[in-house]
């Protein structure tokens, strides 16, 4: 059909193409060739062996990006190095850090105390999952790892809150020190909360951004939550 | 007997003209195979969201290929909602209309796990830091109390609100397909859509929770007798069309249990998380326990006081 539609159009006018139909392929034109384009350069990383190095340039190197993420964190603003090379060592060491201040709070009975270790350490993660799940769910475009990577980085002002309140706990356990940890608790977790969706938000489709907010918001106010009502024993 | 120029195929006239009306017009082709074009203008900015809503539901639920159950695309269809949409549903379960069913009002053939998931996370840790906070208010009269975040009531609490929201919409929807295959009148909504009304049904009881921070026994009660009428009569308006053509008992039976379920869980959650009488139990006197140390003093509910001799 098309090319009767051509050779009528044909008929009438000389469009651009006219002999293209009388083009045909004879066997002795050899169709067949290599396409390999040759690599110009190796990219710098491939030439530079890591195995030959010392082991502190090794641990140094991935210290450096965790404190670099640290950073980002501590003054959120629109940069994408926290995106782009995740790691998960910094909220493993943060998880871990305020799963070990928050444990064996005080109990009359044995189940009537805060939070144990296990549960901290599932909060947080099965959390984190769930909230990159959410968002990626309602369309987000960030990766997997990539939001457990921010959502993890930024529990780090509410572990600097833990550290301050178990340090106000040493010193008095009365109003005083309750109203001084209430301010410091809901100073960082506006500062989490703030500096998670600064990374995330981006990434979401426009009508949907307080949907994938809520979540988080919850999920660090859960985890203030824990930090406030802990008391030694 | 047709001719042949009749029996080609023609563009429609009326979609040619609304294309020259309205030349930013969206269209949309059905797949290639079908041999017609379908038109869809959206006639303004208020109506196009809705209006596109539904045609596309329209066009799209016959042709629209479902996604395999094992792919993420499938969860993924379960959330597409917007921000406003899910305040509208929030807001269609806290003034049940009686001529607005919330089903085929607010979620309009697109029911949403969004909603249920995150109001029960919600519910389940308000009702468990509220507890926690109406407890340590209560006794902070008491010098023998010693503060405990008492985290066990989280797990409770969300065993309660995630075993609600989603093992009685369940039975209930197994109630209904059961039905409508004895009687070809009762209708049924789908799985999700059941699910969806229970959740965000649920929604009322968040605020419900905080407000019972309040040690008055009497505001208490009062605040649940009207967040279970609110919630209740969103779930009887959503069913009742369905069960109306049923035998009267049957219908009878199954709104009644549908409303005693629901005030079963706002009084159960009331009397488990916040079962404390308001007023603090003041300690005794020591001089009354040195005068009679063999009388037993009578056991309080809440405060165990420490006897000496």
């Amino acid at each position: 059909m098309a090319e009767a539609e051509e050779s009528r159009a044909g008929g009438a006018a000389k469009p651009l193409f006219a002999g293209l139909s009388d083009v045909s392929i004879s066997e002795d034109i050899p169709v067949e060739g290599e396409i390999t384009v040759p690599v110009g350069s190796h990219s710098p990383d491939e030439d530079y062996s890591t195995l030959d190095e010392p082991v502190k340039d090794t641990i140094m190197r991935d210290l450096k990006a965790v404190g670099k993420k640290f950073v980002h964190v501590m003054y959120p603003k629109k940069s994408s190095a926290l995106l782009r090379d995740w790691d998960l060592w910094g909220p493993l060491v943060l998880c871990v850090s305020l799963a070990l201040m928050l444990q064996g709070g005080s109990a009359d009975s044995k189940e009537d105390g805060g939070p144990q270790f296990a549960e901290v350490f599932v909060i947080i993660w099965f959390g984190a999952v769930v909230i990159t799940l959410n968002s990626k769910l309602l369309g987000g475009t960030i990766s997997f790892f990539q939001s457990l990577c921010v959502l993890g980085y930024c529990v780090l002002p509410l572990t600097v809150a833990m550290l301050v309140c178990r340090l106000v706990l040493l010193a008095s356990s009365g109003t005083v020190s309750f109203i001084v940890r209430l301010v410091v608790v809901m100073a960082m977790f506006g500062w989490s909360t703030l500096a998670s969706t600064a990374f995330l938000a981006d990434s979401q489709p426009p009508n949907r951004k307080a949907l994938v907010v809520y979540p988080i918001f919850l999920f660090y106010f859960i985890i203030s939550w824990m930090i406030l009502t802990f008391t030694p024993q | 007997m047709a001719t042949s120029d009749e029996l080609q195929f023609h563009e429609f006239d009326e979609a040619a003209d609304l294309l020259a009306v309205n030349p930013d017009a969206t269209t949309t082709r059905i797949s290639e195979q079908q041999s017609h074009v379908a038109v869809n203008v959206s006639a303004g900015s208020e109506e196009g969201e809705l209006g596109e809503e539904t045609d596309k539901t329209e066009l799209l639920s016959g042709q629209k290929k479902q996604p395999s159950f094992w792919t993420f695309e499938y969860y993924q269809t379960f959330f597409d909602v917007d921000t406003y949409q899910v305040l509208d549903r929030i807001k269609g379960s806290l003034l049940p209309l009686p001529g607005k069913n919330f089903v085929r009002h607010h979620l309009r053939n697109n029911p949403d796990l969004y909603g249920p998931f995150w109001i029960c996370a919600t519910l389940a840790f308000t009702l468990a830091v509220s507890s926690n906070v109406a407890h340590a208010l209560e006794k902070r009269g008491d010098p023998s109390f010693h503060y405990s975040p008492q985290f066990h009531k989280v797990t409770i609490a969300g065993l309660i609100t995630y075993c609600y929201a989603w093992l009685v919409p369940l039975a209930l929807w197994g109630y209904l397909q059961w039905r409508k295959g004895l009687s070809i009148h009762v209708g049924s909504y789908s799985f999700l859509e059941t699910v969806c009304v229970y959740g965000y049904s649920l929604f009322i009881y968040i605020p419900t929770s905080i407000l019972w921070l309040i040690p008055a026994a009497w505001l208490q009660w009062l605040l649940l007798a009207f967040a279970a009428a609110l919630s209740g009569s969103v779930l009887v308006l959503a069913f009742w069309p369905l069960l109306r053509s049923d035998s009267k008992p049957a219908t009878l039976a199954a709104l009644a249990a549908i409303v005693s379920l629901h005030v079963l869980l706002a009084v159960g959650c009331k009397l488990y998380f916040f079962q404390m009488l308001p007023s603090t139990i003041p300690p005794v006197h020591p001089l009354v326990t040195a005068q009679h140390p063999t009388v037993l003093l009578p056991r309080q509910a809440s405060a165990s006081v420490p006897l000496r001799h």
